[in-house]
């Protein structure tokens, strides 16, 4: 035999996952949701998806290349096309694009390549940019483009109010009423309502969600401990005073789909035992009603998700598994 | 159907050689014995050179109680006490010995016929567990832990249950399988042997789902014997490890070091050890052969080999076709577990399970990058650790927060790095900080 | 202008408050400590390098101060300061100094470069020293040689050590190398020394760990020691011994009269600096992986 031998220590085989495997994973899970908003929104969705993928794509490669130095070539890992795509799912389609570019700017090189790049940003980047947007850009960020859109409108479509609105009217006035100009619990799955890019159709987000369960990319602790916390706290507040919205529109208007499956279990910011992403989707749940509730913004879940990025190293700290040998029993 | 409740993974099983029955090995040229095959002080040789030895003749004395006799494989004649490189990649005392002819001692019973305890009433626990400490056995699934002193617990362990470990798990490896097909009664007859040497009347036989074949043949023999239940279970790696097996057959879990599986009154053993021990007190054979695998894609015939120890490995391997070309790692054990062997003379040792031809292709890491901080290694653990942690914690030294989370616990199963998407060393660095750590806690005593 | 004012007596209020509050608790809980400590602590250099032996210079002024209530500073030495910093410290306490003019560094103790010593298969493995030596004897046939991973290149806080990619050996700056003991401790083969050297800094050195026997040593290395003596059948001063096939020098016998160079047939003793020098060495493979606590602006 001519090679020489190779020596390592156990173990010599691999699973054979990758990062690659599960970002680009990520990223099929959320064409259901892409493939959505090019429907309700035509034009505007394509450029800002475009626009807001390429910009991170560039920011990530150009720190990379001239300010790092790092002759490994790391957007091919597939994680910032995710974070592109989900900016671009936190937008509304008719956002000027070099507001995008800005948010992408914020998003891959304050938020992730500042603090080290990826595994080692303490923030969810896409998220952090959203935020930075939102207080950036106010008008922008809050004026949607209703859905069923010609395909050539951009910058001109027809804006509205979304639901998120609505239900916070009908707490500030005490007025249940109006809370009946709501769309249908249909309307809201389906996505044929106002919101941004990605966070309308609850139907396309569940089935990624279930694509990335299926694939083992994701487990179920994080989006069904914030949805059901959310279900719960509606649920009861909407049983003692009908000004609150039915806990079933509740769970399908804002971003709080999205957030619970695509943003919250983002495995960087995330805490990484099973008992710990409970703790972290039920604190998120319960940040995200509040804010709704009593914050001055409609919607609360990128607030909520970004403060409990912020717990994440304390949760993963204290809630640690179950180690083997801690409980002895005998169930023979 | 029972299994562990934490961790675990699912490598591939590539059960190439299940098929293959056991057959003779070649007898080697020169038979090389490692004075270090088992856990413990090193055997202390009693020959030197130029003495002639039968087969079975002790050759080296037990350097202590825990610690075990070595017997010849083979006749011939002492040739040197030299050094040889091992499966650890360093060159350690061994006695070499020329092969002549193939000579037993006379003490040893060679006939086939089966022999049962109830036809020897006279047997003690004692001279049952004096019989297998003279025969030189140790645990056969790789430890190599010395058997004797494992059926002897420290006093206050309650042992309810001897569980006879025949679950290999590890991919590739078949030795196990195919003895409890070839030499079902033996191996019963050997779980009662052991179940008496520790006083109790309930032992299981744990054996993974993969090997229908062979759960059925071992229910069914299992009938003719009292107190022994055969007890399938999911495939899932480790479910070998005696930790996991304890949890999954019993439902108890061992507490944390230093607390032995014996304290929740369990005594594991391997399915070869248990046909050894019977080999030992039945027909008075000590311990000098073993079922070897030798496989891999790349090889032309996988096979399961009866070998003596002192064999070199090259020449199993050509037995089973000879070393292929694109042969890139040899791997001592299974893939999961085993030890990258720096060459092919490397000769067989009492806990030597297998040997596994990789191809270059398939034995080369992928480049590690980053932590995704995905998880998944915490999810496979199979003792509840967190491996990112500690593998980042061994790199930078921080042996207070290694202790602090269990490190010690570690069964180095390799789940961990098996998992990882990012391809982290994750082990390679476990392993520093579990060694270094038990070094300082043993240092504060 | 009214709230000017208001926030103005506020806030200074409050101030002040807060200040005298600081002030009573700093004076109540005050920690009564030996204003030597802080004398020493700032004479020494701190580097917290530990090559005292105390984990960082506040520990050695702690010691300097207890030693000198017992009358000597004897035992005490800042290998990273020298005389210099430790006459200082006895001059600041009121004693002689104790130090030796001793001078030391670190000296690595293989020659098996790339040329020399090649590699005979292919190390997998996490790129750390450590590891590599857990592992099996490494990618050359010399299981006492450098691996060449870097560990203690990676540990010396005073970047006197670099990895030469050519050889694949690390090298010494002995003008930066304080002999503070990091590197030697990093070392899992115990291949650096810690040797007094000249005032040149200099001296002789057997660059070779290999204790097995010569004819197996010199298939595994070009430059290995082979134990056959004839070094120290040269040595005027009787400063070499060879124990398990392997020379030692005595630093301190030695006198550098160079005979054991010129005798060595092996070329395996050199003055301390020097190497054999390669010719189209090849380039390590692993000299570009990280290890686990890499900086990640190499990710």
């Amino acid at each position: 035999m001519a090679n020489q031998l190779i020596v390592s220590l156990s173990p010599h085989v691999h699973s054979g996952d990758s990062v690659q495997r599960n970002m680009y994973g990520v990223c099929i899970a959320l064409l259901p949701a892409l493939l959505c908003s090019f429907w309700f929104w035509g034009l505007g969705a394509i450029l800002v998806t475009t626009v807001s993928v390429a910009s991170c794509l560039f920011v990530e490669w150009s720190v990379n290349k001239f300010m790092l130095k790092n002759p490994r070539l790391t957007i091919t890992d597939g994680s910032a096309v995710i974070t592109g795509l989900l900016l671009a799912f936190n937008l509304p389609s008719n956002i000027p694009l070099w507001m995008v570019g800005i948010g992408a700017l914020f998003a891959i090189g304050v938020v992730k390549m500042t603090f080290g790049g990826l595994g080692c940003n303490l923030f969810n980047p896409a998220l952090a940019a959203r935020a930075f947007m939102l207080i950036s850009f106010p008008v922008e960020m809050t004026t949607w483009p209703t859905t069923g859109q010609p395909f050539t409108t951009y910058a001109d479509a027809q804006t509205g109010a979304t639901p998120l609105a609505l239900i916070k009217d009908a707490v500030k006035t005490g007025d249940a009423s109006l809370l009946d100009d709501l769309p249908s619990a249909f309307d809201m799955l389906v996505g044929a309502t106002g919101g941004c890019m990605g966070e309308v159709c609850a139907l396309a987000l569940l089935l990624g969600l279930g694509y990335m369960l299926i694939r083992h990319i994701i487990t179920w602790h994080i989006p069904v401990s914030i949805i059901a916390t959310v279900f719960v706290i509606t649920g009861i507040m909407h049983w003692m005073n009908p000004v609150f919205v039915s806990p079933v529109i509740e769970i399908l208007s804002g971003g709080l789909m999205l957030g619970a499956i695509f943003m919250a279990t983002d495995y960087v910011t995330s805490p990484m035992t099973p008992k710990g992403q409970l703790v972290y989707g039920i604190a998120i749940g319960v940040l995200t009603v509040i804010i709704r509730t009593f914050g001055a913004y409609p919607e609360g879940m990128s607030f909520a998700i970004l403060i409990m990025n912020a717990f994440t190293p304390m949760i993963n700290m204290y809630c640690k598994p179950q180690r083997y040998g801690a409980v002895e029993g005998s169930d023979k | 159907m029972k299994t562990f409740k934490i961790g675990g993974v699912h490598p591939q099983e590539n059960k190439l050689s299940a098929s293959e029955p056991i057959r003779q090995a070649p007898l080697p040229q020169v038979a090389v014995f490692p004075l270090g095959q088992h856990i413990g002080a090193p055997a202390k040789p009693i020959v030197s050179k130029g003495d002639v030895v039968k087969v079975g003749q002790p050759i080296a004395e037990a350097g202590g109680y825990v610690s075990a006799p070595i017997h010849s494989s083979v006749s011939g004649t002492v040739l040197k006490i030299d050094t040889v490189i091992d499966a650890s990649g360093y060159a350690k005392p061994a006695v070499f010995i020329q092969v002549e002819g193939d000579e037993w001692e006379e003490s040893i019973d060679r006939s086939k016929q089966l022999v049962r305890l109830e036809e020897h009433p006279e047997l003690t626990d004692k001279d049952i567990i004096a019989k297998i400490q003279n025969a030189g056995i140790v645990g056969l699934g790789g430890a190599c832990f010395p058997t004797h002193v494992k059926l002897s617990p420290p006093p206050g362990n309650k042992i309810e249950w001897v569980i006879i470990n025949a679950v290999e798990c590890e991919p590739y490896l078949t030795a196990d399988h195919r003895l409890m097909l070839e030499h079902t009664d033996e191996i019963l007859v050997g779980t009662t042997l052991i179940m008496k040497a520790v006083g109790v009347t309930q032992g299981f036989i744990a054996i993974e789902n993969n090997k229908p074949d062979a759960i059925r043949l071992m229910t069914e023999h299992a009938r003719a014997y009292t107190g022994i239940e055969v007890v399938p279970l999911k495939v899932k790696y480790p479910q070998g490890g005696e930790k996991q097996l304890i949890d999954a057959v019993v439902g108890r879990q061992v507490p944390a070091p230093p607390a032995l599986p014996a304290s929740v009154g369990a005594i594991i053993q391997n399915v070869g050890t248990a046909y050894a021990v019977y080999q030992a007190v039945m027909k008075n054979k000590p311990l000098f052969e073993r079922v070897v695998t030798v496989t891999g894609k790349s090889l032309a015939h996988p096979s399961n080999l009866m070998t003596r120890i002192g064999t070199p490995m090259n020449l199993l391997i050509d037995e089973c076709g000879g070393l292929p070309e694109d042969t890139g790692k040899i791997i001592g054990g299974g893939p999961m577990m085993g030890k990258a062997l720096v060459n092919t003379e490397v000769p067989v040792c009492k806990g030597s399970s297998g040997i596994l031809i990789m191809t270059g292709t398939d034995a080369r890491r992928a480049k590690p990058g980053p932590c995704i901080r995905c998880g998944k290694c915490v999810t496979a653990c199979p003792m509840g650790l967190e491996p990112y942690l500690l593998a980042d914690g061994a790199a930078r030294e921080m042996w207070d927060l290694l202790e602090h989370n269990d490190i010690t616990s570690c069964i180095e199963c390799g789940s961990c790095q098996f998992t990882c998407p990012a391809h982290r060393p994750l082990l390679d660095y476990v392993r520093i900080g579990k060694s270094t750590v038990t070094g300082i806690i043993k240092s504060r005593s | 202008m009214d709230t000017i004012i208001l926030a103005i007596c506020v806030l200074g209020g409050a101030g002040l408050v807060l200040a005298s509050v600081l002030y009573v608790v700093s004076r109540r809980f005050a920690v009564q400590e030996d204003p030597r400590l802080d004398t020493v602590n700032d004479l020494l250099p701190g580097a917290n390098c530990g090559g005292c032996g105390f984990p960082g210079c506040s520990a050695m002024a702690a010691a300097c101060v207890k030693a000198a209530d017992k009358g000597s500073l004897e035992g005490l030495s800042c290998p990273v300061g020298g005389k210099a910093v430790m006459d200082q410290v006895a001059a600041a306490l009121g004693l002689e100094a104790a130090a030796e003019d001793t001078t030391r560094i670190a000296v690595v103790r293989c020659n098996g470069s790339c040329e020399n010593r090649p590699h005979v298969r292919i190390y997998d493995g996490a790129p750390t020293c450590r590891i590599a030596h857990a592992t099996s004897m490494g990618a050359t046939a010399c299981a006492y040689g450098c691996l060449g991973c870097g560990d203690c290149v990676a540990k010396c806080q005073f970047g006197a050590l670099t990895l030469n990619t050519e050889t694949g050996l690390p090298e010494v700056d002995p003008g930066s190398c304080t002999a503070c003991g990091a590197c030697a401790k990093a070392c899992p083969r115990n291949l650096i020394e810690i040797r007094s050297v000249t005032n040149e800094l200099t001296g002789m050195v057997v660059k070779c760990r290999n204790k097995d026997k010569g004819i197996l040593a010199k298939n595994e290395c070009d430059v290995s020691c082979i134990g056959c003596r004839l070094c120290m059948k040269q040595c005027e001063s009787n400063a070499i011994t060879v124990e398990d096939n392997l020379a030692y020098i005595d630093a301190a016998a030695c006198t550098l009269c160079g005979k054991c160079e010129q005798a060595c047939p092996r070329k395996s003793i050199h003055k301390i600096g020097e190497w054999s020098t390669p010719q189209e060495a090849p380039v390590e493979e692993n000299t570009t992986q990280e290890t686990l606590t890499t900086k990640n602006n190499t990710q």
